[in-house]
């Protein structure tokens, strides 16, 4: 039954990797593609793994998915965040139809400040 | 001219790499020939959806118009890689897969910062 419900988890975690996947081709900008692809495929890849430490059990090989996907859920946000910032800040344009860009009105705003 | 020699060259790179992922199928993945294995056709199931993914996260690395666009599908592409290994460890039964796994997550962070870094036109040792 456990296996099973391991297996539920490993094919909800493929599906959200290929929607990531489609998303990374699909949209129009730099932003949008960064945010679809890192919070869909994270999640997927954290769900196969969860779905691995089910399969598998208690034993070390269980725990060794397990401290997998403690360490993706801890390290891919903050490379996500590293990469937005760096390309705001080389000068990559947002999307036309954009709305609201909080990043360059504060770094304006600090400009004038000082 | 020049069009066109671009165009010849960009062929024989799609099929020098078509070669390569053949290669790669048939040689290197014997696994996908033995359906004695446990779970064989899940394992066979999720092997095709991540593929697809790889396949147009590197259409997103060869068309992407910046260069933050490639670093970003590369750092994708290496973590659809972990869940492969995660999903070849089960039917095998060889779970040093999941070794390979946790050492490309840090290397993965690790070569993402340096990336971000460049783009930011900083030193590296700042």
């Amino acid at each position: 039954m456990i296996i099973k419900i391991g297996f539920g988890f490993i094919t909800v975690g493929l599906i959200f990797d290929l929607l990531g996947c489609l998303g990374l081709v699909r949209l129009p900008d730099v932003y949008n593609r960064l945010q679809a692809a890192t919070k869909c495929v994270t999640l997927g890849t954290c769900s196969i793994m969860f779905g691995t430490f089910l399969v598998l059990g208690f034993n070390t090989a269980g725990m060794r998915a397990l401290l997998c996907m403690l360490l993706l859920i801890l390290t891919s946000p903050v490379s996500a965040h590293v990469l937005a910032r760096a390309s705001h800040k080389s000068g990559v344009k947002l999307w036309g139809s954009s709305v609201c860009d909080k990043y360059a009105e504060d770094k304006k705003a600090q400009s004038e400040d000082k | 001219m020049k069009n066109m020699r671009l165009r010849i060259s960009w062929g024989i790179g799609l099929i020098f790499i078509a070669l390569v992922l053949w290669f790669i199928i048939s040689e290197s993945l014997p696994i996908l020939f033995y359906p004695n294995l446990p779970y064989f056709s899940f394992f066979k199931f999720s092997f095709w959806v991540l593929a697809l993914g790889c396949v147009l996260s590197i259409y997103r690395v060869c068309k992407g118009p910046t260069a933050s666009d490639r670093i970003v599908a590369v750092d994708i592409l290496g973590i659809l890689i972990i869940g492969f290994c995660a999903c070849l460890s089960i039917p095998t039964g060889r779970t040093w897969y999941l070794n390979v796994s946790i050492a490309w997550v840090v290397q993965s962070f690790v070569s993402t910062l340096a990336l971000a870094k460049y783009l930011e036109n900083k030193d590296f040792d700042e």
